[in-house]
């Protein structure tokens, strides 16, 4: 497969001809095996007797922690609940003080003064457009009678992003200090909780704190912090040597190299961070509304647990203007260019920073005259839960068959052969193919990591519901690859695509996962094309926007010796730009493959069989070790998948030198 | 130390100095490099699975003096200067500044002395893309503890030296290459160190800029006098700036000596590779070429020991009779003829002889 001039030691090419083979004869194996059944059925199936009880044994745990643990579960979540509950009175609920009959309230931060705030900050950080955005955004919370629940998802994103932000800063710094602690401890760990389904998350805090908003808080802690570290570890990486060194050459400490140079230089990667932070926590929060967070989440979750889709799509539609607005106030706040300040002196470096804190005492101050200053007017409020009933209404009255036509022929002619097909699949087959994969693109290693992981999920007892899952995980990131690729394509040969589709999939991606859902619920009900739709709205993102961008940094004088040697359109494309781009477009797929397979856990809200119906059914019965293996599974699928992906990757680069 | 130039009437003292310096990267290089002594060759370390960035150098670079080091990508000069500054650890020899032992520092006494005695330029100019210029070169006094007013008049002070008066607001980004170097030059000299290193600082700009800043800096040092090691792997400007070149190749230092040395006598054809396009007129002197005075042959002129051919070529080629060739103190010690200055001026000199 390589040219190589000088001729590799005799066992060498042999250990590399049997290599060759090795994929193809696992496969060959797997089918035996398959052929077999009804001879070899616990080659198949993975017997009953050997099932390691993984659950009961993270039961077993979980139960001793509970029991063993309340003191410092309780005091921390009293620590957390103080901060919490500021921010609920400030921004929701207003304070009591006294009780009984005495007790006065202080009212919370005037609607009108928190969108003024907004408003002045995309002002300062964006100009007019963006303050138009946040300003107006805000403005549409209150005016759609939201403002009283949005305010509560706020607070605990308020709360949680800065916590997430230290404690992720503080990590990556420590990984960055000490590589074998990064590559010992924290990086195999990132790893896992990224891609532990946020389910998952949801079930020791459950256990450990009740359903209760601290526990929606910790868990969303937890599952928003990882990016934090991995751009702290990636941005002090990438600060340039020569200001590393200068550092040391100016004479400065260990703590003066940190903090005054090292993590400024690395500030964009470090907004970077904080962007996904804020992003990833407020889709955790609405997904924690299940252990008590409150706020929209909640509304979301009633509402399609009853099925009224007016309420779901309005609480969810708040939800994406939260998301929209915070998104672009932060990346907008990541992007500003230091300006140039001449002025001195108190106002010019708090000027912006009095007006804020003005504008929110005088309309609440207003507001103890002004009612209307404290709670948006109900008689102003719209309600836009109608209009979407009518809409869906009208779509069932009138779409109904085609809908259903769709429905059913997906079903039939795409679904139910492939989850046939996966649910079939012998588990020892299935491992001997994946190992003899890794074994040829990464090693004894890689081969040993994905031996285990996929055995633990056969031994776990969970292997048909790992393959359900991973039937509708394959059917949705293979869908989303055919659209979403030739789209890519489609944008990185002409701007003018790319400017319309690039701020889809922008949006696309900041849509809470949960808000994706209702839409597709609205027309195709539940079931499993409800979740590929929804799955592919979610994990198509990715798969466009690596296939864009890997198309368009092919160098330019490649595609130029192309030109040059006399190329065409399509052959410039097939033997020039595709080949380069490939590696990135391969890493969009991965990406395509993690989102697919998080948001196909969440679908199991609209009756999905699989991994995240187990989760969801734990989640239930507060039953830790199930949920939590179960999870497990899930993030040992993704981390295969991830690995073989980025071996093969790694392989492909390193032939091209392009590394 | 032991090293007297002939002619040079007190030599200056050794400000920095390095002997047998070692920098070999790859697993256990210390107890390799020890266990073969000082002897190790090429093949010895590829053997071992070892890189040689640096083999068995020993400079002295005396006060006041600009000492250039001189080699292509991958020689070694840029480890070398790290090694001088510590911030690579060498591996094995000695490093001296002052006269005090720089191995031993401890890291606090390393902190000081590079607060205090050098200065760094870098290539890419490693300025803090978060501070404005008045803070980039006010940063190395920040960080000493110096308060703001006093930091921030001496940062302008240097601003003014480097002639970028009126851009102190400005951030890096909003510079050109140049005037980012500028900045990059005015805080390295924001402390007035002794020893001011300086890291191939005009290689990453273009040439007309380039000769603009080497001009400038032969002003800077006419002024301020400091003990500059400066790397480059531009020959021309090496010789355009050094007091003395050191040449290294593949991690070794192949020669040390005066731009006219190197250029008159390469140690080996490596060197003499370099010096074939130089303009030998600009770089040799009368007496580098002169011969002995022949008794009773009457010269038209004198020229000083000291003056660049270039100076008087164009006259002596006209006159066609030989010059006198005259010390500082006025002593006759030599003749130049016409023919050996158009040897030179065709590239047909003694040096290419050699």
């Amino acid at each position: 497969m390589t040219d190589v001039t000088a001729s590799p030691a005799p066992g060498l090419r042999k250990a590399e001809n049997l290599g060759q083979y090795m994929v193809p004869l696992t496969i060959v194996a797997a089918v035996t095996i398959f052929l077999l059944r009804d001879r070899l059925p616990s080659l198949n199936t993975y017997p009953d007797a050997a099932i390691i009880p993984f659950k009961d044994w993270v039961g077993a745990v979980m139960s001793w922690m509970k029991v063993n643990l309340t003191w410092f579960t309780r005091s921390l979540a009293a620590m957390m609940d103080v901060p919490l509950r500021f921010a609920f009175n400030l921004l929701a609920k207003g304070f009591k003080l006294g009780n009984g009959p005495e007790a006065t309230m202080l009212p919370r931060l005037s609607w009108l003064g928190v969108v003024g705030v907004m408003g002045w900050l995309g002002y300062i950080y964006g100009g007019w457009r963006l303050a138009l955005l946040c300003g107006g955004g805000f403005f549409a919370l209150a005016l759609f009678g939201v403002w009283n629940n949005a305010m509560l998802t706020l607070a605990l994103i308020v709360i949680c992003v800065p916590f997430c932000v230290i404690t992720g800063l503080l990590v990556g710094i420590w990984s960055y200090r000490s590589p074998r602690f990064d590559g010992w401890l924290i990086t195999p760990a990132l790893d896992l909780m990224q891609t532990i389904p946020t389910f998952a998350y949801l079930i020791p805090m459950l256990l450990l704190y009740g359903a209760s908003p601290v526990s929606a808080l910790l868990a969303t802690g937890l599952f928003a912090t990882p990016p934090m570290v991995r751009a702290t570890l990636l941005g002090l990486n990438k600060v340039p040597s020569e200001i590393k060194d200068f550092a040391d050459m100016a004479g400065c400490t260990r703590r003066q190299k940190l903090w005054r140079v090292l993590i400024p230089s690395a500030k964009p990667s470090l907004m970077i961070g904080v962007n996904q932070v804020i992003m990833l926590a407020l889709n955790m929060v609405i997904i924690s509304s299940m252990i008590g967070a409150g706020g929209l989440g909640y509304d979301v979750l009633l509402a399609l647990r009853a099925l009224k889709i007016g309420q779901a799509m309005e609480a969810g539609l708040a939800i994406v203007i939260i998301a929209i607005v915070l998104d672009r106030l932060s990346q907008a706040i990541a992007h500003r260019q230091p300006a140039i300040a001449i002025a001195e002196g108190t106002w010019a470096r708090h000027g912006n920073l009095i007006i804020a804190v003005g504008l929110l005492a005088l309309t609440t101050i207003f507001a103890l005259f002004i009612p209307a200053l404290a709670t948006f007017p109900k008689s102003l409020t719209l309600t836009t839960a109608p209009w979407w009933k009518a809409g869906v209404d009208w779509l069932t009255l009138h779409m109904f068959d085609a809908i259903e036509a769709v429905r059913v022929f997906v079903l039939l002619y795409f679904l139910n052969p492939m989850r046939a097909g996966f649910e079939s699949l012998p588990w020892l087959g299935v491992l001997l193919v994946v190992v003899a994969l890794g074994w040829r693109l990464g090693g004894w290693r890689l081969a040993l990591l994905v031996g285990l992981l996929g055995f633990f999920a056969a031994a776990s007892g969970l292997w048909v519901p790992a393959m359900q899952t991973l039937y509708l995980a394959g059917a949705a990131t293979l869908v989303a690859c055919i659209i979403g690729i030739p789209l890519g394509i489609w944008a990185s040969r002409s701007d003018r695509v790319q400017s319309v589709v690039m701020p889809i999939i922008d949006t696309l991606q900041t849509i809470p996962m949960f808000c994706i859902i209702i839409p597709v619920v609205m027309l195709f009900r539940v079931g499993d094309v409800t979740a590929l739709i929804a799955t592919v709205a979610f994990a198509i993102v990715p798969a466009v926007r690596y296939t864009n961008h890997g198309l368009r940094q092919v160098p330019s004088h490649l595609v130029e010796a192309g030109q040059v040697a006399g190329c065409t359109r399509w052959q410039l494309f097939r033997h020039v730009q595709l080949p380069v781009a490939m590696p990135e477009i391969m890493l969009g797929i991965n990406q395509t493959i993690l989102l697919a397979l998080s948001m196909i856990i969440i679908c199991a809200m609209v009756g999905t069989r699989d991994l995240g119906q187990e989760i969801f059914k734990a989640l239930a019965k507060a039953d830790s070790g199930r949920g939590i293996v179960a999870g497990l599974v899930i993030a040992f699928i993704g981390i295969i998948a991830d690995r073989l992906i980025t071996a093969w990757v790694n392989k492909r680069k390193m032939r091209g030198g392009l590394t | 130390m032991n090293m007297t130039t002939p002619g040079a009437a007190s030599p200056r003292p050794v400000k920095l100095s390095c002997h047998n310096l070692w920098k070999v990267f790859g697993p256990n290089a210390e107890q390799f490099l020890a266990s073969h002594g000082g002897k190790v060759t090429t093949a010895d370390l590829e053997r071992a699975h070892l890189v040689g960035a640096v083999r068995n150098a020993s400079i002295e670079v005396r006060e006041g003096e600009t000492f250039i080091i001189m080699g292509l990508s991958g020689s070694g000069k840029s480890t070398l200067v790290r090694c001088l500054s510590r911030l690579i650890e060498p591996t094995a020899g000695e490093l001296t500044v002052d006269g005090q032992d720089l191995l031993k520092a401890t890291e606090a006494e390393l902190i000081d002395i590079r607060r205090h005695k050098m200065g760094m330029v870098f290539q890419h100019f490693a300025l803090l893309p978060h501070l404005n210029v008045l803070d980039n070169v006010a940063f190395p006094l920040l960080i000493q503890g110096v308060d703001r007013k006093t930091r921030e008049e001496r940062a302008m002070q240097m601003i003014e030296l480097v002639s970028l008066k009126g851009r102190e607001r400005r951030f890096p980004a909003e510079l050109s290459g140049g005037q980012q170097q500028r900045v990059g030059i005015a805080r390295s000299l924001a402390v007035e160190p002794e020893i001011w290193f300086l890291d191939e600082p005009f290689s990453a700009l273009d040439p007309l800029i380039r000769r603009e800043m080497q001009a400038e800096l032969i002003r800077l040092q006419n002024v301020l006098k400091k003990t500059i090691v400066f790397i480059t792997h531009d020959f021309d400007e090496a010789i355009r700036l050094a007091d003395r070149i050191a040449i290294m190749k593949d991690g070794a230092i192949i020669q040390i000596g005066k731009p006219e040395e190197v250029v008159s006598n390469p140690a080996t054809d490596y060197v003499a590779k370099f010096t074939q396009d130089v303009n030998r007129a600009r770089v040799l002197s009368a007496a580098g070429i002169m011969l002995p005075a022949s008794p009773g042959a009457s010269c038209l002129r004198r020229v000083k020991a000291v003056a660049k051919i270039e100076s008087f070529a164009a006259e002596i080629v006209e006159s066609a009779t030989p010059f006198a060739v005259e010390d500082a103190a006025g002593v006759i010690i030599g003749e130049v003829t016409p023919r050996d200055v158009i040897n030179v001026l065709t590239g047909k000199g003694r040096g290419a002889e050699a």
